[in-house]
């Protein structure tokens, strides 16, 4: 965007973006509490008709998951920062209320 | 191969070393140099002991028996940090905010600051956490023995080993645990010293890992092969376990009374929370890596009756690693202490604040707070002899249980009891309407249940229960079987008791929550959790008026140390803006202290205490009606006052009336004596005189002897006149008067008195009767009614001075009574005189004429003793005396 707005416009859309990291951040263990519990829809070795899932990819994507759930934890947590610092009380407060 | 004894050596090394990094933590600390120590990594790194030797052992063990199951013991508590945002960063608020010293104190804070249910959740804690520690007892006993040689086994007293290792985390725990009394309950110590343990681990047990993968195994795709190639190869998970025992150990992650020591407690900053939020998931994940690989191998390479709890030991001393096993033990060992140490630490702070401490309180509630030793003292010892009871406790059930199967599966029904606490908690901090008495029931009946379907069928058959109860359940009621209650069987034990439990739990809490009414406290307190981020208001309110600076020193100093006492109020009265170090005693002050207390002794303790020297003054319902019944004592006294005091000035005018009455009444009687001394003494003097002339005179004349003599008996005449009024009167003052009633008509009275009258007056006067009503039958005393007719009729004869003198006599028959009315046509008495008239030798000032002022009066007191009056109404043109008689007397005769 090029001079001519007035400053409030360009904290405004920082704290707009904010706001969304903010709720990424609070979906996420939502999004991991899905993740995880999808594998009770793999077959087990106790439904005999379908062929089970091999352990050692259930081993790979419990932890892939696991890991793309820290990263992503990391990045919203680095950006939040980035943004204006750690979040703060206030805008913890101020996030309450909305 | 590594002995028993040079293994013994490392871990004393080791614990050597501990001690010294706890020592130079806090020395740090001290000093002020200790930022480092507050790092979030340390942080992070401290929460490590939620992996225990549990972790560290059994989650190899626990893989190679059900695979993959064992992850969710870590999923849980991933999701919870890294859902910090919902539960987590409110916790820490609010428990940084109340100064939170155990999740005992904080849900005793929640609801009004009840040491009942404190005591509860200490109680459950214990119980929940106790066999757990018993567990890592057994680990490190365990682990020793798979070091021991054939011929080193036998040598190797189990017991005593366990003995020696409580002995030794009880010393530590208790060194570092309770140095100090500070006001945050912080322990920078035991934070360092758990948090290398932390490292210790996590580096064992990746070692041990990277050697199974690319020393064994070969690689990670070699790895993928073999794990697929394993009796573990294919998924089997219970669905149900799957997803119940992630949910139990988020519960646990939250309601573990070490967790909330270390998330809670020794939180220095919220900010670390957010970086421990995702640093310590990757710990977690780390930690469970390598788990499939060791238990695949294990499976492989160990003989099969091989115990898999042990493989991460046993693989690296199979293959010839000593060295390996050796650090692999330190892990196993790091995770065993670092956990026993800060359980016991919580446990122990929970004990003494809120079991030890109520109650040596209260058994000296005379002079609780301010006696003569030190509360510092008997903090810290009542809290060492916590610690050493509950190491004691966990040792005992160690040796009891006998360290046999029936241990490993302790944790999970040891995270099944703490996970109770998670209702009252959570309701707690999310929901104003809940209750103290909701949090109570639900906490009972979950702990009753997890007892009843999970802690006593946990020993199996005929061990706890007998095999019979178990199988048809309590008395042959088949509803009430302890692993099928309600009747649904086919539950895995756990998850059976998981939903049981924490649904009965829930449901009651919020029954009973919605049924009970919550105190002012409870309320104001609820209000302070919920809305922790909208306002950081003061909990409770204390009348700081009661308290004096001196006395809450004299507390602070025995709880705090007087050093840290002082600082404190020292700080607080320059905040007040005062010189000098003691601050002003205001609401302010009284709650910061309170909320620095409670970080050493506990919010309910810290409250009881304050209460004492602030005497009592936390405003409850009783106690508000206590003061809203005082008061209405007092406004009721005050009425009751009042009205005396109304009446009291209503005697004193009543006194002060009489008094002004006997006044009078003596001035009269004055009045009167001289009156009738000088009524006495002129027909006296005359007497006196004309018998003297009598007497002396020489030669006196017939005529003038006779003329004297007539004088001196007219003045006897009047003198005896004189006093037969008097006599007259003072007999119908007294009411000593017979009055001889009889019947009789007015008519033949008034014309009586008439004729008496006229006889013996001038003669001038003319008498006009009105007969119309004078012939009215009457019974009444004739004589003395004619008597007091006759002395109108001789006054208006005497006094009256018309031209011509006239009197006219009417009756009249009203309905109050017959009036009898004497009118005449003389001067009008002066109204000043009128009141006077009926008075005792009141005479008309100017008027000539022989009266002696008896007449009238007698006339009244005649009046009121026959029931009726006689009054002075004035006319224009004259006098009227108006003789009323009451209607009795008329009517009587009819």
């Amino acid at each position: 965007m090029k001079g001519g707005l007035p400053t409030s416009v360009f904290v405004e859309r920082r704290s707009y973006r904010r706001r969304r990291l903010m709720d990424a951040l609070r979906l996420l263990p939502i999004l991991g509490v899905m993740l995880f519990m999808l594998p009770l829809f793999w077959p087990t070795t106790a439904d005999e008709a379908v062929a089970t899932v091999p352990m050692s990819r259930a081993v790979t994507y419990v932890f892939l998951v696991w890991a793309v759930l820290i990263v992503v934890a990391l990045a919203l947590w680095r950006a939040l920062w980035l943004t204006g610092g750690p979040v703060g009380d206030d805008e913890a407060a101020q996030e309450d209320r909305l | 191969m590594t002995s028993v004894n040079q293994l013994v050596g490392v871990c004393l090394i080791y614990v050597a070393f501990l001690f010294a990094i706890a020592f130079y933590a806090e020395r740090a600390n001290a000093r002020g140099r200790g930022s480092w120590i507050r790092s979030p990594w340390i942080y992070t790194l401290s929460l490590s002991i939620y992996c225990t030797a549990w972790t560290f052992y059994g989650a190899v063990g626990y893989a190679a028996r059900s695979g993959m199951e064992f992850v969710t013991i870590y999923l849980g508590p991933s999701l919870i940090m890294l859902g910090w945002w919902w539960v987590l960063r409110k916790l820490v608020r609010i428990g940084r905010a109340q100064r939170a010293t155990s999740i005992a104190d904080l849900i005793s804070a929640r609801y009004g600051k009840s040491n009942l249910l404190a005591i509860v959740v200490t109680v459950m804690a214990v119980i929940g956490v106790t066999p757990y520690i018993a567990l890592q007892l057994q680990s490190v006993t365990l682990s020793l023995g798979a070091f021991a040689g054939p011929g080193e086994a036998d040598s190797l007293n189990q017991a005593s080993v366990g003995f020696w290792v409580a002995f030794g985390l009880a010393l530590f725990t208790v060194l570092f645990g309770t140095r100090t009394l500070n006001t945050h309950e912080r322990h920078s110590g035991v934070v360092m010293a758990i948090a290398v343990e932390a490292v210790v681990k996590l580096v064992a047990l990746i070692a041990v890992g990277v050697f199974v993968v690319w020393g064994i195994a070969g690689g990670v795709q070699p790895m993928l092969t073999r794990i697929d190639a394993s009796p573990i190869g294919e998924w089997q998970m219970d669905r149900s376990r799957w997803a119940a025992l992630t949910a139990l150990s988020a519960a646990a992650f939250l309601c573990l009374p070490r967790m909330f020591q270390v998330l809670v407690v020794e939180n220095d900053d919220e900010r670390h929370l957010q970086i421990a939020a995702w640093a310590f998931p990757i710990y977690l994940l780390l930690m469970s890596l390598f788990v499939v690989p060791i238990a695949v191998v294990g499976l492989d390479l160990m003989p099969a009756g091989a115990n898999p709890d042990l493989f991460v030991l046993t693989i690296p001393l199979s293959e010839g690693r000593a060295g390996l096993a050796g650090l692999s033990f330190l892990g196993g060992f790091s995770s065993a202490t670092s956990m026993v140490i800060v359980a016991t630490l919580a446990l122990g702070t929970m004990m003494s604040n809120h079991v030890v401490m109520p109650v040596w309180l209260s058994a000296r509630a005379e002079d609780a707070a301010q006696m003569s030793g030190d509360v510092r003292q008997v903090v810290l010892l009542a809290r060492r002899a916590s610690i050493m009871v509950i190491l004691g406790l966990g040792y005992l059930y160690y040796r009891l249980s006998g360290g046999g199967a029936a241990l490993a599966a302790i944790g999970l029904i040891s995270f099944v009891g703490v996970a109770q606490f998670l209702p009252a908690l959570i309701g707690g901090i999310f929901w104003r309407g809940a209750s103290r008495w909701g949090a109570l029931a639900g906490l009972v009946v979950g702990f009753v249940i997890w007892v009843y379907a999970s802690l006593l069928p946990s020993f199996g058959p005929d061990g706890a229960m007998s095999a019979r109860l178990l199988a048809e359940g309590p008395w042959g009621v088949g509803w009430l079987r302890p692993l099928a209650l309600f009747g649904i069987e086919g539950l895995d034990p756990t998850v059976h008791a998981v939903v049981w439990s924490l649904t009965l739990n829930t449901a009651l809490f919020i029954l009973v929550s919605l049924l009970t009414f919550p105190t002012p406290i409870e309320r104001l307190q609820g209000a302070q959790f919920v809305n922790v981020f909208d306002h950081s208001g003061a909990p409770g309110e204390w009348q700081a008026a009661l308290a004096t600076s001196e006395d809450l020193m004299i507390m602070t100093q025995r709880i705090l140390g007087p050093d840290e006492a002082q600082a404190l109020f020292h700080r607080e009265a320059a905040r007040q803006g005062r010189g000098g170090h003691l601050p002003e005693p205001n609401q302010a002050f009284l709650q910061a202290l309170e909320r620095e207390l409670a970080g050493s002794v506990g919010a309910a303790t810290a409250h009881a205490m304050i209460g004492q020297v602030a005497g009592g003054a936390s405003v409850s319902v009783e106690e508000l009606m206590a003061v809203a019944d005082e008061s209405a004592q007092i406004l009721e006294y005050s009425n009751q006052l009042e009205a005396k005091s109304a009446e009291l000035t209503r005697t004193a005018r009543q006194l002060r009336e009489a008094n002004e009455k006997l006044t009078a009444l003596s001035v009269q009687k004055d009045a009167f004596l001289s009156q009738i001394s000088h009524e006495l003494r002129t027909p006296m003097t005359s007497i006196r005189s004309f018998s003297e002339i009598l007497r002396d005179t020489e030669g006196m004349g017939q005529v003038e002897k006779t003329k004297y003599a007539s004088i001196i008996h007219g003045e006897a005449i009047r003198l005896t006149r004189l006093l037969d009024d008097l006599l007259d009167l003072s007999v119908l003052e007294n009411g000593q008067v017979n009055l001889n009633v009889q019947e009789g008509r007015l008519e033949e009275v008034l014309e009586q008195a008439v004729v008496t009258a006229s006889a013996s007056g001038s003669g001038h006067l003319q008498i006009k009767r009105r007969r119309l009503n004078e012939a009215m039958p009457l019974v009444t005393d004739l004589d003395r009614l004619a008597q007091v007719f006759i002395n109108l009729i001789s006054n208006a004869d005497k006094y009256c001075d018309g031209d011509p003198p006239e009197l006219i006599i009417s009756v009249d028959d009203g309905p109050a009574g017959l009036r009898v009315s004497f009118a005449d046509n003389g001067t009008a008495i002066a109204p000043g005189a009128r009141s006077l008239i009926f008075e005792k030798f009141a005479r008309i000032d100017g008027t000539p004429g022989p009266g002696a002022g008896l007449g009238l009066a007698i006339c009244r007191e005649i009046m009121l003793r026959l029931g009726g009056d006689i009054a002075l109404h004035t006319r224009a043109g004259g006098n009227e005396f108006v003789v009323s008689l009451p209607r009795e007397a008329a009517m009587a005769a009819q």
